[in-house]
């Protein structure tokens, strides 16, 4: 028997499927590659959501998360704000509905950017448990609307299954509440929700999270009141932009020449520069640019590459500043010291982003931790493939005192997060930051200096612990000088010993002093040495 | 011959008191809230100086200070008083211990610590001998005595605390010097004519059995490589009250060398002790480089020198005690030939070569080096 070829026909309408479709054969793509991490997944895109809105909305956030186990391996998860609510039109779509959104298309920093997060946990709960998701939602208005929704996943459209309002009466709020009912399993290890939670608070020491886990109640305090400087939308910055981007945003611009071209569609090209690019590459500025040829478009690329540019703006970057690091490290990892800094904003292909790191040591820290962060959000897998830890493992920590083969070993927590317009995630669940050279440059800087600062720590705990030593050493030969003395003069040991340990304390303060003022001038050895034999040996 | 001041009377009588009084200073000092402070002699080469009137190495004026404040000193500062207070005891006790008895007196592990107060010997050796500097005394005047070394045969009465000793019927081990030889203790007749110090044991008993001493009417005397004070104070004395000529035979190589100038001119380790242990009138009768030539010693019985030797031979030729052109000449002979010989190398001319020929000849002929 032999089949009947398919017409170009059949094999097109084979082939249109819907987003959700895809989704619903590929959720390891979303992060829903088992039960743990679905679990993870599904908190973090609730968390994410509700720091986004707040910060955005300019609110100190107030998140509330609850895993409750309902039967084996079946749990209700609710993620609550005070947010600004989202509008009533938007809500099914927002959920309902994979890829919507607007954020995939502007340029500004934010912990979505794609509009697949919220709504593939709504397609998972419905997969996995055939549960809708129910959704409250209010913008302060004293009125709380309830939508009950799965996604019909032919069309990629909502399927809303109850809608009502009800009134809040006396004890107004706004926000967004989501309840998931879906597959799950959880644990309390290095991958888990806790340990999300954990360092989201870290990120965020704005925001006061209350985790209801099955096994209790954990409380992340707020520990700062300021909410990190507002991200601006931009437009892309001509750095790193390639021949292709080029040559279709030539065909899409709305300015008349080539040189209006580059100096409105790029962020920080003045009409001088735009100007001096067209000369490089021997392209009239007055031109069309629809009608600039491929050539050219090379030529252009290449003359963009030439000129001196300037740094994208940094407004549209919202790092959190050195403050809001230490004060979230301080308040969940209590370390006995404690340095943060920021890198000048810096770009690949184009896109401005900005790297941030701290270094806790000692105190309740017991091991070694690197933290990774992406617009506060915290990356808990595929370490191994991430730029932030490649850069991590080429600094070389032994030469700033710290032990460990690639990672630091001991006590020692490194935070460190990239802020940019466009994180480029090496996939859409959003797990590792891709390794361009100027992520992996900015990384390694910044872990180096801020290392530096640790090795400077370092070096003075470990001279104060050979001051104590010293102190030590005073104080253990003066029993025996004392019996020594006794023998020799009759007065008691005790006494004399006293006497010692009394004289160290008193010349204690001037022999730090002395020391110091040594180290200060020759920077060796400070205790002068009795002279020695030089002719050792000869003797009996 | 130079006379020399005596020398007994300069040093300490009273070392117990001495002792005493070390230790009330600290004490003192203590009191006032003071960082205490032991002064001692400088027992090295920056403060030792020759003395050209009595050809003495001397010690200087230098003084170190040995604090309790400085980290590098405190332990050695803690021993300095135990092994004072140890000399004290034994003192008060009327007994000699050995220089190991004392070490094991006073090592003991540090309350609430894993240390101990001496480790080894080594440490409280030279803690002594700092304090017999510092007091100016004899560590026989603490009560204190090192291992025997030495050995001694020949025409010599020796009465030791009354027992009545003849140098010249003491078999073939001949008699061990003790650590303390003061004439208080050991009185000494003499009979012979001049004095052979010899730096190996082995050449010391090839001559005490062909009774070279009997031959040549001597006394042969080896310190087993370096002398120790017990040897070295008998060659003085032998020289000071019977006036004997002392004649010193070493290997030729600057160890051998520097063992003469020991036995002569005193060591810089115990230069305050140099007016009881040196005899500066003592001769270098061999060997040397230039013995290879005048005895035709075949050249396969030489060894190169190596590089310690060539340093070491460098640092003497700068020493003052080997100015005088002689050692200077010698000393450049032996990096330009580039050898060195051994006693035992007499051997390859025969056996009895060195009793027979070498020594009679050198004699006879006063063939020394300064």
């Amino acid at each position: 028997m032999t089949e009947a070829p398919k017409t170009a026909q059949q094999m097109a309408e084979q082939r249109e499927i819907s987003i959700s479709q895809f989704f619903e054969k590929n959720r390891h793509l979303l992060g829903y590659d088992n039960k743990i991490k679905a679990l993870l997944t599904i908190v973090k895109e609730g968390v994410d959501n509700a720091l986004d809105a707040t910060e955005e909305a300019r609110i100190l956030p107030e998140i509330y998360v609850k895993v409750e186990e309902l039967e084996k391996e079946k749990y209700k998860i609710i993620i609550k704000d005070n947010g600004p609510g989202i509008l009533k039109k938007h809500i099914p779509n927002v959920f309902g509905k994979l890829l919507y959104g607007s954020k995939f298309h502007r340029l500004k920093q934010g912990r979505g950017q794609q509009g697949i997060g919220i709504s593939g946990c709504v397609l998972y709960s419905q997969l996995t448990t055939g549960e809708p998701t129910i959704i409250h939602s209010s913008i302060g208005d004293g009125k709380t609307l309830k939508y009950t929704l799965k996604i019909d996943v032919k069309s990629n459209e909502p399927k809303i299954l109850s809608e009502e309002t009800t009134e809040d009466g006396d004890n107004k709020w706004h926000g967004v509440q989501i309840t998931f009912i879906a597959e799950g399993l959880y644990r309390e290890h290095k991958q888990s929700v806790l340990e999300f939670l954990k360092q989201v608070a870290i990120a965020n020491p704005y925001a006061a999270i209350i985790f209801d886990s099955p096994n209790g109640r954990m409380e992340f305090k707020r520990s700062a009141s300021t909410l990190p400087i507002e991200a601006k939308e931009i437009q892309p910055h001509l750095d790193g932009v390639e021949v292709g981007i080029l040559s279709r945003m030539l065909h899409e611009t709305k300015a008349r020449t080539c040189a209006s071209f580059f100096a409105t569609e790029f962020s920080r090209i003045g009409k001088l520069t735009a100007d001096s690019i067209c000369k490089l590459a021997a392209v009239d500025p007055k031109i069309s640019p629809r009608k600039i040829t491929q050539e050219d478009v090379v030529k252009l690329s290449k003359a963009t590459k030439e000129v001196k540019l300037t740094r994208p703006p940094t407004d549209c970057l919202s790092p959190l500043g050195n403050e809001l690091i230490e004060s979230g490290l301080k308040k969940e990892l209590s370390p006995e010291w404690i340095s943060a800094l920021s890198r000048p904003p810096s770009v690949y292909r184009g896109w401005p982003f900005q790297i941030e790191v701290g270094i806790a040591y000692g105190g309740s820290i017991t091991e070694p931790a690197v933290m990774r962060f992406a617009n506060k959000v915290p990356l808990l897998y595929q370490q191994g493939d991430c730029a932030i830890t490649k850069a991590a493992m080429a600094v070389d920590w032994k030469r700033y005192g710290v032990p460990g083969d690639k990672l630091p070993e001991g006590p020692v927590a490194i935070f460190i997060h990239m802020a940019s317009v466009w994180v480029p995630f090496t996939s859409e669940s959003k797990e590792a930051v891709s390794s361009y050279d100027e992520i992996l440059r900015e990384i390694k800087l910044a872990l180096q200096d801020c290392a530096r600062r640790l090795s400077l720590y370092l070096s003075s705990m470990r001279k104060a612990e050979l001051i104590a030593e010293k102190k030590q050493t005073f104080e253990k030969y003066a029993h025996e000088t004392a019996v020594a003395i006794e023998e020799l003069t009759g007065v008691p040991a005790k006494k004399t010993k006293e006497t010692i340990m009394k004289l160290v304390e008193l010349k204690w303060g001037e022999i730090i002093a002395e020391e110091q003022a040594e180290d200060n001038s020759n920077g060796v050895n400070g205790s002068q040495k009795e002279e020695v034999d030089e002719n050792g040996g000869e003797e009996e | 011959m130079v006379e020399r001041k005596s020398s007994i009377e300069t040093y300490s009588m009273t070392p117990k008191e001495d002792l005493i009084k070390l230790a009330k200073e600290v004490l003192v000092q203590i009191d006032k809230f003071e960082n205490p402070d032991i002064k001692l002699p400088i027992r090295a080469l920056s403060n030792i100086y020759f003395d050209e009137k009595y050809n003495l190495i001397r010690l200087g004026g230098k003084m170190s200070h040995r604090t309790y404040l400085n980290v590098a000193h405190t332990r050695k500062f803690m021993q300095t008083l135990m092994v004072a207070a140890e000399c004290k005891k034994i003192i008060d006790q009327g007994v000699t211990i050995s220089i190991r008895d004392l070490y094991y007196a006073l090592k003991r592990t540090i309350p609430e610590t894993k240390e101990n107060t001496f480790e080894e010997q080594e440490e409280s050796d030279p803690i002594l001998e700092d304090i017999e500097a510092a007091l100016n005394t004899l560590r026989e005047r603490l009560h204190l005595k090192a291992d025997r070394k030495g050995y001694l045969a020949g025409p010599l009465m020796i009465n030791d605390s009354g027992d009545e000793i003849d140098g010249s019927r003491m078999g073939s081990s001949g008699w061990a010097i003790p650590s303390n030889v003061e004439p208080e203790i050991i009185k000494l007749d003499n009979r012979a004519d001049f004095v052979l110090v010899i730096e190996k044991d082995a050449v010391w008993q090839r001559l005490n059995e062909d009774k070279f001493w009997k031959k040549h009417n001597c006394i042969i005397i080896t310190g087993k490589g370096q002398p120790d004070r017990g040897t070295r104070r008998i060659v003085n004395r032998l020289h000071s009250e019977f006036k004997l000529p002392i004649y010193v035979l070493t290997d030729a190589d600057p160890w051998g060398y520097y063992i003469y100038s020991v036995i002569k001119q005193g060591s810089i380790n115990l230069s305050f002790l140099s007016d009881r242990l040196g005899t500066p009138e003592a001769k270098f009768i061999g060997l040397t480089t230039a013995d290879v030539k005048k005895y035709k010693i075949a050249s396969n019985v030489t060894i190169k020198l190596n590089q310690g030797d060539i340093k070491r031979t460098n640092e003497m030729m700068n020493y003052v005690w080997f100015k005088p052109k002689e050692w200077q000449a010698e000393l450049k002979s032996m990096l330009e030939l580039g050898i060195k010989l051994e006693l035992e190398a007499l051997s390859s001319k025969g056996i009895k070569f060195i009793s027979e020929t070498y020594l009679p000849d050198k004699i006879s002929k006063k063939d020394f080096l300064p």
